[in-house]
């Protein structure tokens, strides 16, 4: 009970902060729209359709879960923060296991990311025509989820370790873009030469861009089975090292 | 003893910020440490609550090893760290919801607790405006209204009452009182002020270097080091003669004025005057901690003074 209501406190106190910053409320509903209709609508008119679906609709999936991945990664730098205006101790000294301080800060950046694909999922029902059912989005949502949580787990690992926001940034970089542009979310995965091929095999985020396209456009290079098993191993994974670290905090 | 050190130790690298310390604090009681910048106690109340991990030795809070039982100390104890730890971004209200949760307030005494501690740091009136908002002392009034909300069975207090108004400050040491005596409450706090150590503790602890150089009661610490001083002036002073004086423990001049530290002057000033012969001017001070504190470290410590402490930390934001 105690820890349940500790990660409740966790947890409110992000989700407090997020609604009061406007900007970040602000910034998550530019950024993946600059992505759909600048580069979407860009490359666009030069490749022809995908799998039956103009190139903005192809990417569609990918950019959403692009969203999820960079929000949910950056969100470990406020761990740093966090530490710099000792704010963290209160919690740190509180009786409350460290897994449940992990599990509130991480449902707080999941909130963030999840606010975001609320944005999006309205951006494409009313400007992109995105074939959704009620059921498909509530697929995607689930998917995203569990995207989310496995890349806040991984951006409060990096921020548990480091004590500067400009290591963050600099660290962060080297995990967000080749996870981004190996996954497939701007090409198919099919026809790749085979060095390209066996990067975005071993790269976690293509069986979410995957997962993503065969709930929303129906195109599966594996299946969902495969990716979502995939990335609940992943997201459990990335959840224990998680937890390992802000022990040792 | 709700709180026992044997032998604790800790280095950070080369510096040995606390050394081989030995220490018993009764239930009930209201323990001061004091000592310099840099004397180690933070770092020791860090140790005591969890926070940093003893290099060796031992620690008992509670009945609980700090090492191998750290949620059965961190469930007894409330803290005010030295550096300011309330939210900016949020209420000061809020601040205080969060801590029910975090510390396991039972939720029927909740709200009740809140409008409590706010009224003994008079902070109703604020209570609703973002902590970004506050002045230096609010915040840290704020904090202490954290610290003691949940009814710790032990407090610890890293200099609670720096940067607060005097009228604050004794605001916040009767109720510290109050509390350690209804509650059975016991308090460790560190400090740079006299005053505060001689008015709240029971005991004090002088620390330096890490190490406990005297610990006693302020009553008894001052009458085994600080005396009364005498200041006198005169025109032909005989320090030689007020030397021999079997009650007079020092006699110094210093820029024409005589300081002569007596047991106690009470009983002998009378005495004393009449042994100085005529003079321009007399005035007598009783011995305080700081004396003492003078005495066992050979270092004055200035009150209020607290360089790259909490309140210039406090002053950058
Ligand atoms: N995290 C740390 N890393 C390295 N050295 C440290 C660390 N924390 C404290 N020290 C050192 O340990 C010694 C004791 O520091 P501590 O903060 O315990 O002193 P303090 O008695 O609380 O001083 P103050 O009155 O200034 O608060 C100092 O020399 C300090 O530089
Ligand atoms: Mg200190």
């Amino acid at each position: 009970m105690s820890e349940i209501e500790g990660i409740y406190a966790v947890w409110l106190r992000e989700a407090k902060i997020y609604i009061r910053e406007k900007e970040r409320l602000v910034s998550a509903v530019i950024s993946p729209l600059l992505w759909i209709f600048g580069f979407g609508a860009g490359i666009g008119t030069t490749i022809e359709s995908v799998g039956g679906y103009s190139y903005q609709m192809f990417i569609y999936p990918g950019i959403m879960v692009m969203t999820v991945l960079f929000t949910s990664l950056f969100y470990g730098i406020y761990v740093i923060w966090d530490r710099k205006l000792d704010f963290l101790k209160e919690v740190l000294v509180a009786p409350v296991s460290r897994a449940s301080v992990f599990v509130g800060k991480m449902l707080g950046g999941a909130t963030d990311a999840m606010v975001q694909v609320i944005y999006l999922i309205i951006i494409g029902l009313i400007f992109l025509d995105v074939p959704f059912t009620p059921l498909t989005i509530i697929e995607a949502f689930l998917m995203l989820l569990l995207i989310s949580i496995a890349m806040v787990s991984i951006g409060l690992v990096i921020g548990a370790n480091l004590t500067s926001p400009e290591g963050f940034s600099l660290v962060i970089n080297f995990v967000m873009w080749p996870m981004f542009f190996f996954s497939g979310a701007l090409f198919p995965v099919s026809n790749l030469s085979p060095w390209l091929a066996a990067v975005t095999r071993i790269n976690p985020m293509t069986y979410g861009v995957d997962a993503m396209r065969g709930i929303i456009l129906g195109i599966n290079h594996y299946s969902l089975l495969l990716d979502t098993a995939v990335l609940m191993v992943f997201t459990a994974m990335m959840m224990g090292i998680g937890i390992m670290s802000f022990r040792r905090m | 003893m709700v709180i026992k050190t044997e032998a604790l130790t800790k280095n950070f690298g080369k510096i040995t910020a606390v050394n081989e310390l030995d220490l018993e604090v009764k239930e009930g009681e209201i323990f001061g440490l004091l000592g310099p910048n840099g004397a180690g106690k933070t770092t020791l109340i860090s140790m005591l609550c969890t926070m940093l991990r003893p290099t060796s030795g031992k620690a008992w809070v509670n009945g609980f090893d700090v090492v191998r039982e750290p949620g059965k100390v961190r469930k007894s104890i409330g803290i005010v760290f030295q550096q300011a730890s309330v939210d900016d971004l949020l209420t000061g209200r809020e601040n205080l919801q969060l801590h029910n949760l975090l510390f396991e307030v039972p939720k029927a005494v909740r709200k009740q607790r809140i409008d409590e501690v706010l009224s003994i740091v008079n902070l109703e009136k604020r209570a609703d405006d973002f902590v970004n908002t506050y002045s230096g002392g609010m915040r840290r009034r704020l904090e202490l209204a954290r610290g003691i909300m949940h009814h710790p069975k032990i407090l610890f207090l890293d200099e609670p009452t720096l940067g607060l108004d005097p009228q604050t400050r004794e605001h916040i040491w009767e109720y510290i009182k109050e509390l350690a005596s209804k509650e059975c409450m016991t308090v460790m706090l560190t400090t740079h002020y006299m005053e505060e150590a001689e008015q709240l503790c029971d005991r004090v602890a002088i620390i330096d270097y890490g190490k406990i150089v005297a610990l006693d009661s302020p009553d008894a610490l001052k009458n085994n080091v600080a005396r009364d001083i005498v200041k006198i002036k005169q025109k032909i002073p005989d320090i030689e003669k007020i030397r021999k004086l079997g009650y007079v423990m020092k006699a110094e001049e210093k820029e024409g004025t005589l300081y002569i530290s007596i047991k106690d002057a009470s009983l002998h000033l009378q005495d004393l005057l009449s042994n100085t012969g005529p003079i321009d001017f007399v005035e007598v001070r009783r011995g305080s901690l700081s004396d003492v504190f003078l005495h066992y470290t050979g270092r004055e410590i200035r009150e209020g003074d607290a360089e790259g402490g909490f309140w210039e930390r406090m002053m950058k934001r």
